[in-house]
Formats: structure tokens, C-alpha cells, sequence
């Protein structure tokens, strides 16, 4: 069990919560308190909106150890809209097909199970197609 | 009728915002119905809600607060009870609300807590939530009703079994989209529907399931509230009952005195399936959607075992403004993905893998 790790990481994980540098502006997902841009120190935290689109996919048959009872399934590198890139699944894509540069939004949704039934329930962000809304906003 | 029997805060209480969430996926009730009886016989709903492989009642709890706090407009640091109402929490011990506060925002200087009475878990959490808001302990409130039923393969509870829910964020009246009016909750030991320790299904008592229980016990709370607060079917614009199937919500609403058209926005059991803690909440947000100011709204959940919420609600101006800032019942509805019973089987874990 590794329970750690998971702990640390459930504000990222839940929520998009990156960080934003206070000397260039620049958005950060995942944190990593360095500014890559101006190397500065960048730790102020940032929600992110969960908004972005896809910038590359691939579909997944052969899982890693941990993932098979959702195979087959979607992996994306999506771009948030504030800037960085994520590698996150898709989900509830539903008949239409994925496309590069399909809008999509951030769930949160169960990523895994810790080792076998008996362990912790992962949950995390993924993306899924944008909820079609019947009436304009 | 014995006095003081309505639950009234001393401050009022309403609505301030509320969130819905059905997963997109659906399993039509013929196919019930071709696995296991040839086809034959009636099917008492069109189609259910069927949650995905990666949801479950946290993860959906979580998108039907985010709806609310949309809507609310509201920082969820102010939110001093996460309460969470299901009969399929993930975990026998380790609580759903903790989860669903962390990913809204909301710790840690809040209340956190499961509950449960099968299908009323989640109007419970409310009237406690109102409570909590009413007494001014808190300025906010989050009640969740959400589940993820499951019913024995080949049972009359297959069919309707769904999964869905809603979240609502109960805050000062004045405040508030909607304010609760009064609430009353009319409770006896009735046993119409259980399910023991470790068992993955439940169990009911057959036709004890419909007078003694259903029919009786929202029958009781409804023409209570409306004698008691004085005000009959007419003074309502909508009616929302408990919807284990759809014969049993417009039977009831009739026994009542209310019309079809009164009770059909709210009536969602045909198109999502029973969803259990979250049945007459979510047929709430469906009329909180289209409702205007000045409307009034009786809402009357059940519960197995058995018990009854009584609501009325009065709409205010508030939600012309915060209505559209989140998704609508409506729009999950219609995102719809048709499945099989053997992709349902799949999704809901009924296939043996080791
Ligand atoms: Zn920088």
C-alpha cells in the first residue's frame, strides 16, 4: 500500500490545483515551485478551470498493471486553457469520435483501486467531452 | 392534530444553490426484460441511468455540488456541513462527504458526515442541513442524495434501479433561490425494503412494498404539511414525490389531490430509473429549473423502513439570474448513450473475473 503519496497529491489530483509564478504570470500544472520560463520561484496556488482541448490522444488496450478492468480506454495529452499540457484519460466519450482539438472539461472521477479490493479508492482528474447545454448561457 | 409537529428554524432558510448529475449511460428496460422473461410482460419505466466504469456516489456527488456552488456563486470556505446521503457508499468505513468537501473547496473548517435511510438518506441531510443554517451555526450547508442502486439480476428492481442525484446548498433565506416554507417528516418502523450486512442486494417485502409503506407513509407527510401550514393542491404550481417506478409517484399525487400536470416536470423515474437517495430531489431540480418566481413547490421523499419529508418551497426572484449558471437536469438527460445488458453487466460488476 501506498498510501502517502496519494495523500500528498489530492489537491492536484481532485481539483487542478497548479501553481501560478508571481515574476512572469506563467500558469503551472503540476506544480513544481520553480518557474520554468523565468527560473524563478513560482508557488502561489492556482485553480485551474478545467477547460482545455485535445491536443493529442492514443487508445489504450494494453493497460499498465492496475488499469485493466477499464480497458479499452482513451489517453490525452489535453491543453488547459490557460496554457499547460496534461496527460489525463478521457471519459464519457460516448459515440462521437475523439478528435485533436475536441473541447473537453475536468471530472473528477476513480482512477484505480490501491492494489485489490481490500485497498484505498485513487479518484483524480480526467477529461470528458464538454456537456452539451440545451439552453445558451 | 398535536401542535408544534411542522420542523420550522428560528431563522428562515431556502436554497441558495442546487446541482444534478446523472451519468450518460442507459439501459433500456426491454433489455431487462429479453434476459429474463422472453420479452414478456410490462416494464414499469422506459430506460435507467447507468453509472461508468470510473463513477461511482463520490464522484458524482462531487459534480452535483459543483452545480450548486455554480449556481451559488458562493466561496465553499464558508460551508460548514458536507452531509452525503446514499445507500451505495464506495466504502463500508471511510465517509463519502470527506471526499466531496475536499475536491469542492470546502475543508477543513466544516462538519462532514454520511447518512442513511435508503431513499430518503438524502432529504434527511437536507432537513438537518436547514437545522444547521436555520440556528445559525452555520452560514451554509451542503446536503447531498445520491446513488448508485443495484438490483438482483432478473428482480422486479432491475428494471428500475438507476443512478443519479442532487446536491443543494441550504443557506439564509434571504439569500436564497428558494426558500423552504416549512418541512415535516412523518416516520414508523416498517420493514418494505432492506438489506443486510455484506449482502450486495437487497431484499423487499412484495406487495408490502405499496400501502402499508410507499402510499401511506408520503400520503401522511403530504396531507399533514398541507393541513398543518394551511394550503391545499391548488396553491402549488408543482409536486415532486418519491419515483420507485411511474405508476406509484402519479397514484400517489392523485390520492393527494394534485393534477398530472403538476407532478410531470418533477416525474423523471421513466427516462433515469429509481435513483434511490436522490429520486425526489432530483425530480426537485428539474422543476427548480423551469420554475418562476413566486412559484410553490411540495416536495415528499420515502424512505424504506420507513419515512417521509414533506417539503414546501416558495421560488424566488434570485433564480432567474443563477438558474442557467450550471447545467440543467434536462441536459444530462438528454446526453444519452444507449447500452446493453452485457455492457451493463460489465459496468456494474456483475461479471466474475477471478
Ligand atoms: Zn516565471
Amino acid at each position: 500500500m501506498e498510501i502517502t503519496p496519494h495523500w500528498r497529491l489530492k489537491k492536484q489530483r481532485y481539483n487542478l490545483v497548479g501553481e501560478t509564478c508571481p515574476h512572469c504570470g506563467v500558469k503551472l500544472f503540476p506544480p513544481r515551485d520553480i518557474c520554468p520560463e523565468c527560473g524563478q520561484e513560482a508557488k502561489n496556488l492556482y485553480n485551474f478551470s478545467g477547460k482545455g482541448e485535445v491536443y493529442s490522444y492514443t487508445t489504450v488496450y494494453d493497460p499498465p498493471a492496475g488499469y485493466e478492468e477499464y480497458t479499452p480506454y482513451t489517453v490525452a495529452l489535453v491543453k488547459l486553457e490557460e496554457g499547460p499540457l496534461v496527460t489525463a484519460q478521457l471519459t464519457d466519450v460516448g459515440q462521437t469520435p475523439v478528435e485533436i482539438g475536441t473541447p473537453v472539461e475536468m471530472v473528477t472521477r476513480k482512477l484505480r483501486q490501491d492494489g485489490d479490493e481490500r485497498g484505498l479508492l485513487i479518484y483524480g482528474y480526467k477529461f470528458r467531452p464538454v456537456l452539451e447545454r440545451q439552453l445558451a448561457q | 392534530m398535536a401542535e408544534n409537529i411542522l420542523l420550522k428554524p428560528t431563522h428562515p432558510v431556502g436554497i441558495v444553490g442546487y446541482g444534478a448529475y446523472v451519468p450518460r449511460y442507459r439501459l433500456p428496460a426491454t433489455e431487462v426484460s429479453r434476459i429474463w422473461t422472453d420479452g414478456k410482460g410490462g416494464i414499469p419505466i422506459k430506460e435507467k441511468a447507468v453509472p461508468g466504469l470510473d463513477e461511482d456516489v463520490v464522484t458524482m456527488s462531487i459534480e452535483a455540488a459543483r452545480n450548486a456552488l455554480g449556481r451559488a456563486g458562493i466561496d465553499p470556505t464558508e460551508i460548514r456541513a458536507v452531509w452525503v446521503g446514499s445507500e451505495s457508499h464506495p466504502y463500508a468505513v471511510k465517509p463519502t462527504s470527506t471526499l466531496v468537501a475536499e475536491a469542492i473547496g470546502a475543508v477543513p473548517n466544516v462538519q462532514a458526515a454520511d447518512w442513511e435511510f435508503a431513499c430518503k438518506a438524502g432529504t434527511e441531510a437536507m432537513v438537518a442541513a436547514i437545522g444547521f443554517v436555520g440556528s445559525q451555526m452555520a452560514r451554509y450547508a451542503l446536503a447531498v442524495g445520491m446513488d448508485t442502486a443495484q438490483g438482483k439480476p432478473g428482480d422486479a428492481l432491475e428494471y428500475t434501479a438507476g443512478a443519479g442525484g442532487a446536491a443543494y446548498l441550504l443557506g439564509p433565506a434571504e439569500e436564497s433561490l428558494a426558500v423552504i416554507d416549512h418541512t415535516y417528516s412523518f416516520v414508523t418502523d416498517t420493514p418494505d425494503f432492506w438489506r443486510r450486512a455484506y449482502q450486495k442486494y437487497p431484499e423487499h417485502g412484495q406487495r408490502f412494498t405499496g400501502d402499508p409503506a410507499y402510499f401511506k407513509h408520503i400520503y401522511e407527510a403530504g396531507s399533514t404539511l398541507l393541513e398543518a401550514t394551511d394550503t391545499t393542491p391548488e396553491d402549488y404550481k408543482y409536486a415532486v414525490f418519491h419515483q420507485p417506478n411511474t405508476k406509484f409517484p402519479q397514484r400517489v399525487g392523485a390520492m393527494l389531490g394534485f393534477s398530472k400536470e403538476q407532478i410531470e416536470t418533477g416525474l423523471l423515474v421513466p427516462v433515469i430509473g429509481n435513483t434511490y437517495a436522490g429520486s425526489a430531489i432530483i425530480g426537485l431540480t428539474a422543476v427548480l429549473d423551469v420554475a418562476e418566481p413566486g412559484d410553490r413547490i411540495m416536495m415528499v421523499s420515502f424512505g424504506s423502513g420507513a419515512g417521509s419529508d414533506a417539503f414546501a418551497i416558495t421560488v424566488t426572484d434570485a433564480t432567474l439570474e443563477r438558474r442557467n449558471q450550471a447545467p440543467r437536469t434536462q441536459d444530462y438527460i438528454a446526453r444519452r448513450t444507449e447500452i446493453d445488458y452485457a455492457t451493463y453487466a460489465r459496468m456494474r460488476g456483475k461479471l466474475v473475473m477471478k
